[in-house]
């Protein structure tokens, strides 16, 4: 579905990205695990075109995202969507204009229509009676769904999620990924989530990633990660269980 | 550090902004031509830009014209030249005064508070997210207030030029008991069609100018609140003072 190779980038001659090599499955829920500041997100902005690379390819759909222009890029973003940690809702519009903003940038429908289609949105995250709410009258949890909602109204085919359920407390979390996982049933997503919590991982993951000191270090399914005789990993499980 | 290192360094950052600005300026105007047009949002941000700063500019050049008047008079009553005053009043707001403070009173009002919004849209990845939902930030958050600001402070500075005189009228003819007849007939002689234009022209420039300075800043803020704060400083300060040097430059230009 999308295949990294050779993913480096330095910032202010600090290498963060080493040489990342990673295929992310279709149609597949996958955690891109590793501990704070190690570049997961810098890793899936790159999906996305916000940071360029100094050198790699991220191929999807047949051609390699770090060659495309900002205008080719436009395209792909419409098939990627992406969630920000703290959401990015525009703090001058409502939920319901948050939502309805993409429709209104890219579908030509009727006021009528894109209405229906926030109400079916912000339906689907539980969020609805909060159409007419402000970001700021939100809480984390919450304006996580509007944003969620936001990207879905865009029909993207991957999701990238970054760290989805940080900040929130343990029922929240299981709730974000519950949400997550039946959304990804319904629109037939494919979806990639930032986190550092193994717990969910294990729970929630078809295919598990770890990022570590700029490369990945062992990558596979849940159950493969369990029995991985990394180092690295086992303390890192370890460390999570107690 | 040393003294060198420190001028080394202002230096470099000046030819840093000052591209960086004029690549910003272009950018703007290149995504102007390609839809789609928001219509909605150019006038909101003419609402935003002219209806809301009036006040604060028909204050500024209401007083302008009035210590204007009252100072020039003090100069010319040396010479006996009183005469003049209504000549020398609505020259010095037509080509300087009213351009000037208007474009000052703007940045101060409305451009501080454009670098504030687009700079906190910046550190809270709103800026992100329109790249990300395919929508273009500069063609977005840019195109609309450039030619808003390039409109409405033209109009503003016509209405600054009016209050100003009519501010100095005041002055002249209730307390320095100067003949209004004189004073209008001097007006007349002395204030030209281009002595107008120019004004107008130069808040054109100023128009463009401190939307695209206080644009940039806002665009590229970073470092959370306390960066927005520094932006929107800097943004102010780069404005002022660039409109008070393109100021004398495009003066020496036009006569």
């Amino acid at each position: 579905m999308i295949e990294i190779k050779g993913l480096r980038k330095s910032f202010n001659g600090l290498e963060v990205l080493k040489g990342v090599n990673l295929t992310i499955p279709a149609d597949k829920i996958t955690f891109i695990m590793g501990q704070s500041g190690t570049g997961k997100s810098v890793l899936i902005k790159h999906i996305v075109g916000l940071i360029k690379p100094d050198s790699g390819e991220i191929w999807f759909e047949g051609k390699d995202l770090t060659k495309l222009s900002e205008r080719e890029l436009q395209k792909v973003r419409r098939k990627i969507g992406f969630l920000f940690q703290e959401g990015a809702l525009f703090d001058s519009m409502t939920v319901g204009e948050n939502v309805a903003f993409p429709l209104i940038e890219h579908f030509k429908l009727s006021k009528k229509e894109i209405a229906e289609k926030v109400r079916e949105l912000l339906s689907a995250v539980e969020l609805l009676e909060f159409k007419d709410k402000y970001p700021s009258e939100l809480s984390g949890g919450m304006k996580k769904r509007a944003a969620l909602a936001r990207t879905l109204a865009l029909q993207p085919q991957v999701v990238l999620f970054d760290e989805p359920t940080t900040g929130l407390d343990p029922i929240l979390q299981i709730t974000i990924l519950d949400l997550i996982k039946g959304l990804k049933e319904r629109y037939h997503l494919t979806c990639v989530i930032i986190s550092h919590d193994v717990t969910l991982a294990f729970k929630f993951a078809d295919y598990i990633a770890f990022l570590h000191q700029g490369i990945i270090l062992k990558e596979g399914t849940p159950e493969e990660i369990k029995e991985s005789s990394d180092p690295f990993v086992q303390k890192f499980i370890k460390s999570a269980l107690i | 550090m040393n003294f060198f290192a420190l001028l080394g360094r202002a230096f470099l950052k000046f030819i840093y902004d000052s591209g960086g600005i004029f690549l910003f300026f272009f950018k703007t105007l290149f995504y102007t031509f390609s839809p789609p047009y928001r219509i909605k949002l150019f006038i909101k941000q003419m609402e935003f830009i002219g209806v809301k700063s009036w006040l604060v500019v028909s204050l500024t050049a209401l007083f302008s014209g009035m210590v204007t008047a009252y100072q020039v008079n003090h100069a010319l009553a040396k010479f006996g030249g009183q005469s003049v005053l209504g000549g020398v009043v609505a020259l010095t707001l037509t080509r300087e005064l009213g351009p000037v403070l208007t474009a000052i009173m703007v940045v101060a009002r409305a451009g501080s508070a454009i670098t504030a919004e687009i700079g906190s849209m910046r550190i809270t990845e709103q800026i992100d997210a329109l790249k990300i939902m395919a929508v273009n930030p500069i063609q977005y958050l840019m195109v609309p207030r450039l030619w808003a600001s390039v409109i409405v402070v033209p109009l503003l500075t016509g209405m600054a030029d009016i209050i100003g005189i009519a501010g100095g009228y005041g002055v002249a003819v209730f307390l320095l008991n100067i003949d209004p007849g004189i004073l209008l007939a001097r007006m007349e002689d002395m204030v030209e069609l281009i002595d107008i234009l120019s004004g107008i022209l130069k808040s054109i420039f100023f128009g463009a100018f401190l939307v695209t300075v206080c644009g940039y800043k806002g665009y590229n803020a970073s470092g959370g609140a306390e960066g927005v704060g520094r932006a929107t400083t800097e943004a102010v300060v780069i404005s002022s003072v660039g409109i008070l040097i393109s100021d004398y430059i495009l003066t020496t230009i036009f006569f």
